[in-house]
C-alpha cells in the first residue's frame, strides 16, 4: 500500500505553481528519493503527505486512506520527520528532544526518557550528549539526533527533507550508512528529499527525478537511471557524461582495474 | 542619615507601596504586550495599527492619563488601581513592538519542524514559540520594569504614595535628605527588580547560558 501522490498539484497563494500534476506511488518499506534542482517542489511534495502543504489538486493517500480525512495533529505525530539541518528544539535537551513525540502521544516521561536513550544508541550517540542541548553538538551529532527523534514514535513512514546536506561529505557518508543500516532492521516507508544524486542512489530504492514544477523527467531504480537515461537533463542531472560515471576497465598484472574517465583507480573488478 | 533613621518606617511602608504598584503594572503589561505581540506577528497589517496605536499611548502626558482613566473606568483618582492601570498602557506601549520582535526572532526553521512533529497550536505556542522568544522578551521586559519604577513616582502629584511621596514632600518642605532617599530609593529599587528578572530570565533559558559559555570557551 503505502504512499499514492494521486494526481496532485500545488499552486500557492501568490500564483506560484510548485507542482503541476504529480502522480507516483511510494510501495510500504521502501525508499522513495525525490531530486531536481532547486525549487523543483520536492520539498511542497514531500510536506503533502503530512499535510504541512495540503494539495489544491489531487490527492495524497496513506495506505488507501486520503490524509484530508485524517486529522492533522494525529497524522503528523505518527510520520516520522527529520528536518533539515537546525531543526532541533534549541531549548530542549537531546533526550527530550527525542523523547517530544511521545510525550505529545501521552507516554510518561520516564518511559519516553528511557526509550530515547535506547533510540540514541541505535543511532550511535553516546550517552554522556543526552543532557546537552543541540546548540552544543557538531551538525552531524544533531542530525542524528533529529533520525533518532523522528524514530521514537515508532512511524511507519519517515520523511526527511534534505537529512544531511549540512554536513561534509564524510560526515554525511556515515549518516547514509547508518540510515541504510537502520532502514534494513526497521523496514519504514520513506521519502528523502535531496538535491544530492549521489545520496539518492545510494538511500533510494526508487528514485524520481524532478524538473521545475514538479514534473517528473524519469522514475526508476537507480540502476535503470544510470543505464537509460530518459533525456538529456537527466544526462545532466545524473551527470553520465562526468568522468566519475565514465568507468573502464584496464589489464595491470593480469587484475582487472576499474578506472574512471580520467583514468583514476575506482577498484578491482571481480 | 538622621531623616533616613528617624523615618525609616515611612520608608519601608512607601517602598512597600511602590513595589505593589509597579510589580502588577509590569505584569499586566507583559501579559497584554506578549498579545498584542503575537497578534501583529501573526497579521502584520492589522500588527502595524496596533502596534502604531500603542506606540501613540506613549506619547499621552502622564497627567492627563491620570486624569482621563478614572473618568473611563469609574476608579477614584487617588486610588492605585488608576495608577496601576496608567503604568501599565505605558508598559504595555513600550513592551508590544519588542514581544512582536521576539516572536520574529524564532528561528522558523524550528517552528516548522515542531509543527511537523504534531505540536498542535496551542503547544505551538506554549512549549515552542514562547519559550525561544523568552530571551529577547526579557530584554524588552527589564527595560519596561525600570522605567515603570521611576514612572511610580509621578503618583505622588496625584497623591499615590509611593517613594515619589518622598520626593514632593521633600521638595515642599525643602529637606534635602528626604529628596535624596526618594531618588536614590527609587534607583536602588530599579536595580534590584532588574537584577531579579535577569536571574529569572538565565534560570528559564538555560540553553542560552550553556551557548554562550561554550563560544567563551571557544574563543578563549
Ligand atoms: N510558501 C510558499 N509560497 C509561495 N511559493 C512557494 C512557497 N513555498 C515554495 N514556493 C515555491 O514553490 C516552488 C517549489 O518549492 P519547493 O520548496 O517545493 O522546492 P524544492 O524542490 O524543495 O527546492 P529546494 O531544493 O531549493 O529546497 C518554488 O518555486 C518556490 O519558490
Ligand atoms: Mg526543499
Amino acid at each position: 500500500m503505502g504512499i499514492e501522490f494521486r494526481g496532485v498539484g500545488k499552486t500557492y497563494p501568490d500564483g506560484t505553481v510548485a507542482v503541476a500534476d504529480f502522480s507516483c506511488t511510494v510501495p510500504s518499506h521502501r525508499t522513495l528519493a525525490l531530486v531536481g534542482s532547486s525549487g523543483s517542489g520536492k520539498t511542497t511534495l514531500m510536506r503533502m503527505v503530512n499535510r504541512m502543504v495540503d494539495a489544491t489538486t489531487g490527492s495524497v493517500l496513506i495506505d488507501g486512506r486520503d490524509v484530508r480525512d485524517l486529522d492533522k495533529v494525529a497524522l503528523r505525530r505518527s510520520i516520522g520527520y527529520v528536518p533539515q539541518a537546525g531543526g532541533l528544539l534549541p531549548h530542549r535537551r537531546v533526550v527530550d528532544n527525542v523523547a517530544t513525540v511521545p510525550i505529545l502521544n501521552g507516554t510518561s516521561k520516564t518511559a519516553a526518557r528511557a526509550a530515547a536513550m535506547d533510540l540514541l544508541t541505535v543511532v550511535g550517540l553516546d550517552h554522556s550528549l543526552a543532557k546537552r542541548y543541540p546548540g552544543q553538538l557538531s551538525g552531524g551529532q544533531q542530525q542524528r539526533v533529529a533520525v533518532a527523534r523522528a524514530l521514537a514514535s515508532e512511524p511507519n513512514i519517515l520523511l526527511m527533507d534534505e537529512p544531511f546536506g549540512a554536513v561534509d561529505p564524510i560526515v554525511r557518508r556515515d549518516l547514509q550508512d547508518q540510515l541504510l543500516q537502520l532502514q534494513a532492521e526497521l523496514g519504514k516507508t520513506i521519502v528523502l528529499v535531496t538535491h544530492d544524486i549521489d545520496e539518492a542512489f545510494r538511500v533510494g530504492d526508487e528514485i524520481v527525478i524532478l524538473k521545475t514544477g514538479g514534473i517528473i523527467a524519469q522514475v526508476g531504480t537507480p540502476q535503470e537511471i544510470v543505464a537509460a537515461p530518459a533525456d538529456d537533463f537527466v544526462r545532466d542531472f545524473v551527470g553520465t557524461d562526468r568522468a566519475e560515471r565514465n568507468l573502464k576497465t584496464v589489464d595491470i598484472d593480469g587484475k582487472q582495474v576499474v578506472v574512471d574517465g580520467d583514468d583514476r583507480p575506482v577498484g578491482v573488478l571481480r | 542619615m538622621t531623616w533616613l533613621d528617624l523615618n525609616r518606617d515611612l520608608v519601608l511602608d512607601l517602598l512597600g507601596r511602590h513595589v505593589r504598584l509597579a510589580v502588577p503594572a509590569v505584569l499586566i503589561s507583559v501579559v497584554v504586550a506578549i498579545a498584542l505581540g503575537r497578534l501583529a506577528w501573526r497579521w502584520p497589517r492589522v500588527g502595524t495599527v496596533v502596534l502604531g496605536i500603542s506606540g501613540l499611548l506613549y506619547s499621552i502626558p502622564a497627567l492627563p492619563l491620570l486624569i482621563v482613566i478614572p473618568v473611563l473606568l469609574s476608579v477614584p483618582l487617588r486610588s492605585e488601581t488608576n495608577l496601576i492601570v496608567a503604568l501599565a498602557v505605558y508598559g504595555t506601549a513600550l513592551l508590544a513592538g519588542t514581544a512582536a520582535d521576539a516572536f520574529r526572532s524564532v528561528d522558523e526553521r524550528v517552528r516548522e519542524a515542531a509543527e511537523a512533529m504534531g505540536y498542535s497550536r496551542t503547544g505551538l505556542f506554549w512549549r515552542v514559540d514562547l519559550p525561544l522568544a523568552l530571551p529577547v522578551l526579557v530584554s524588552g521586559i527589564r527595560v519596561v520594569t525600570v522605567s515603570t519604577v521611576s514612572l511610580v513616582t509621578i503618583g505622588a502629584l496625584v497623591g499615590i504614595s509611593s517613594l515619589g511621596s518622598l520626593l514632593t514632600d521633600g521638595f515642599q518642605r525643602n529637606i534635602r535628605e528626604e529628596v535624596a532617599t526618594g531618588v536614590i530609593g527609587t534607583m536602588m529599587l530599579a536595580i534590584v527588580l532588574d537584577l531579579a528578572i535577569v536571574a529569572i530570565g538565565a534560570a528559564l533559558t538555560p540553553w542560552q547560558q550553556r551557548r554562550t559559555k561554550k563560544q567563551k570557551v571557544v574563543t578563549a
